[in-house]
């Protein structure tokens, strides 16, 4: 627990730090009584068990045997402890060929996703241009554009290229910025005080080395965060693969735990599904439990206005 | 620093920060080389921001006007592309399936985007709390928004199971009928509101940034005042929270008209039973890839485009009479 609250005051604003330390005082320095923040507690563990339920419950399925999963009313604590599941699951599937593509294309889309909007979102922030804001809203106004609109015309340019049936429709865009992630690298930039750019630049530093020697270092829990949204955004995505991808051969997760599913409709095992679905999330869980600190004020330090 | 989206940042230095470094240098004639450092910043500033260009030129303006163009066109993706005028707008009018969808579709946002946003706001002021274990809680909110839609059904599938789901067993203990939540048109609509619920964190997260922007010294004037928390909240809090509402609203009802992935999986592929989880994507995706009704599925795509637009519009304009810019927080 402590080491979740330890605070890196590299990156850190002073109010934070202090909390960590005074959660319990207020701001003019009284003492607040135990009692009030008892409320607040027992309605956040409320909310924390409701929240962990389908994550408890994916797991508890996957390690119940089949028998002990069509039992009613269900158990709450699996009796078998079926470890085999897992086994089976990955068996029973090309798991890992799709396991490796959905690896192949999200690290591709994050660092394609990290480079392109971070080079963006500093020529919005750090570098004065005129029409620079307008051009920016142009960026906002994409954010609202729904993207079905999109969807056919991408589809037949895709198949014209010959592309379709490869990871490459599901990479290649993310190269090209996203208004998003390009939003949230501005809020964060523009925090950077311009003295600090501008004695760079009397000094003869190019905008190019200004961005990695100062701004890129500086943006390091804004960075992650557009790396852990882009990650989970394309380890999950369901409808792009389901529309490019329909090879067996070069299914990701997402799509491939599905089809595994509609296939074998009349005998799905769940407990075997669950199990799957646990391992496929399990890298994300892993990504998210390391970063989360950074991840958490990469947006709550840039602020949303 | 202002982290106002509409705040000018040529503000922060007149004529640009570069533009003074330059005319330090020569004050006699400033004008000319402000200038010329002007046309080098529009240079390098549209050189750093060409990939963004590009890919607006190649994935947003192209694909939206060869979608209008095909919405007038019969194609099925093999032969060229046959002009059929306003037809597919007239079929889609009296199609009693894009009825349905829209009807699904309404369903599903009018109740799924007030109640996201409230269990958004929920979580973000659980997150603010100060406890000594807030990064565990934030942790645990935000966790089941790592879990993919398609993940995230087959539990439900399993949770909502009329023979042997925990949903029922609960239900009993209240003495309840079993029932077969999927099994139903409005029952498998609802079902798939509540799993949306659990992806609340980012959402939530967004909230956070905001309640955390707003300065402290604002609550320990009311404190000082005499307001209660529920006081705090009414005139402090949710005014200023009112721009990241927007932000949240705006996404929301747009994330609701393209709901899909858990329908889909859920109901694997068909939208049954009776068409009650056929949500306006749904259907447009049939169109497109399951019938072979490339020119169909595009007018279907433009009218969303065009709902999405008048709702984006409509809740900003409204959003003039509620959202609160007066106190720069931040």
């Amino acid at each position: 627990m402590s080491s979740m609250m330890r605070t890196d005051t590299r990156y850190d604003v002073p109010r934070k730090a202090a909390d960590a330390e005074n959660y319990n005082r207020r701001a003019d320095g009284t003492v607040r009584p135990w009692y009030s923040t008892l409320t607040a507690r027992i309605v956040m563990i409320a909310l924390s068990i409701l929240f962990l339920l389908p994550l408890y419950w994916m797991i508890a399925s996957a390690l119940k045997s089949d028998q002990e999963l069509a039992e009613f009313p269900p158990t709450l604590i699996p009796r078998s402890w079926e470890f085999g599941n897992f086994v089976e699951a990955v068996t029973a599937m090309p798991f890992l060929t799709f396991f490796a593509n959905s690896a192949i294309i999200t690290v591709s889309v994050v660092v394609l996703s990290v480079l392109s909007n971070f080079v963006i979102a500093y020529g919005f922030a750090c570098i004065d241009w005129p029409g620079r804001n307008t051009m920016f809203y142009v960026v906002i106004a994409t954010l609202f554009l729904p993207f079905p609109v999109t969807l056919i015309p991408m589809f037949d340019m895709w198949a014209r290229l010959g592309l379709v049936n490869t990871l490459f429709p599901l990479i290649i865009p993310a190269a090209f910025g996203s208004a998003f992630y390009v939003f949230l690298l501005r809020q964060f930039l523009l925090q950077i005080p311009r003295a600090m750019l501008d004695a760079a630049r009397v000094d003869g530093a190019s905008e190019w080395r200004i961005l990695w020697t100062i701004a890129f270092p500086t943006s390091l829990p804004a960075l992650t965060t557009v790396a852990i949204f882009a990650a989970v955004a394309s380890w999950n995505d369901f409808m792009g693969p389901l529309i490019y991808l329909q090879d067996e051969s070069v299914q990701t997760l997402s799509i491939g735990l599905q089809t595994f599913r509609s296939v074998n409709a009349q005998d799905v095992s769940f407990n075997q599904l669950m199990a799957a679905s646990f391992l496929v999330i399990l890298p994300l869980l892993i990504l998210f439990f390391v970063f989360q600190r950074y991840f958490i004020r990469g947006i709550t330090i840039g602020g949303f206005k | 620093m202002s982290s106002s989206l509409a705040a000018d940042p040529r503000t922060a230095g007149p004529g640009g920060a570069a533009g003074g470094a330059t005319a330090a240098a020569d004050p006699a004639g400033p004008r000319p080389g402000r200038a010329t450092v002007r046309r080098r910043n529009l240079r390098t500033g549209l050189l750093f921001i060409s990939p963004w260009i590009v890919g607006v030129l190649i994935f947003i303006v192209y694909p939206v006007a060869y979608s209008i163009g095909l919405s007038f066109t019969r194609y099925s993706g093999m032969e060229a592309p046959t002009w059929v005028g306003v037809q597919n707008y007239v079929t889609a009018a009296a199609d009693p399936l894009v009825r349905t969808a829209v009807g699904n579709t309404l369903f599903y946002a009018v109740i799924a985007v007030p109640l996201g946003l409230l269990v958004a706001l929920t979580l973000a002021i659980a997150m603010n709390q100060n406890v000594r274990e807030v990064a565990l809680y934030r942790t645990i909110f935000y966790a089941p928004s790592l879990i993919p839609a398609f993940a995230m059904s087959f539990i439900f599938i399993v949770f909502l199971n009329p023979q042997f789901g925990a949903f029922n067993q609960v239900i009993n203990l209240f003495g309840g009928p079993n029932v077969n939540l999927l099994g139903d048109p409005t029952g498998v609509k609802i079902a798939i509101i509540l799993m949306a619920q659990l992806g609340a964190g980012n959402a939530a997260l967004i909230f956070l940034a905001g309640l955390r922007n707003i300065p402290r010294t604002i609550y320990e004037a009311a404190r000082v005042d005499g307001a209660g928390p529920i006081r705090q909240f009414a005139a402090i809090t949710f005014p200023l929270l009112t721009p990241v509402l927007l932000f949240n609203l705006i996404t929301g009802v747009s994330g609701a008209l393209q709901v899909f992935t858990e329908a889909y999986i859920v109901t694997n592929g068909t939208g049954d039973p009776d068409a009650g989880a056929l949500f306006y994507m749904m259907y447009l995706y049939k169109n497109a890839f399951g019938f072979a009704e490339l020119g169909y599925a595009s007018a279907l795509a433009v009218l969303l485009f065009l709902a999405g637009l008048a709702l984006a519009l409509l809740i900003y304009w409204l959003s003039r009479r509620f959202v609160n810019y007066d106190v720069e927080a931040g």
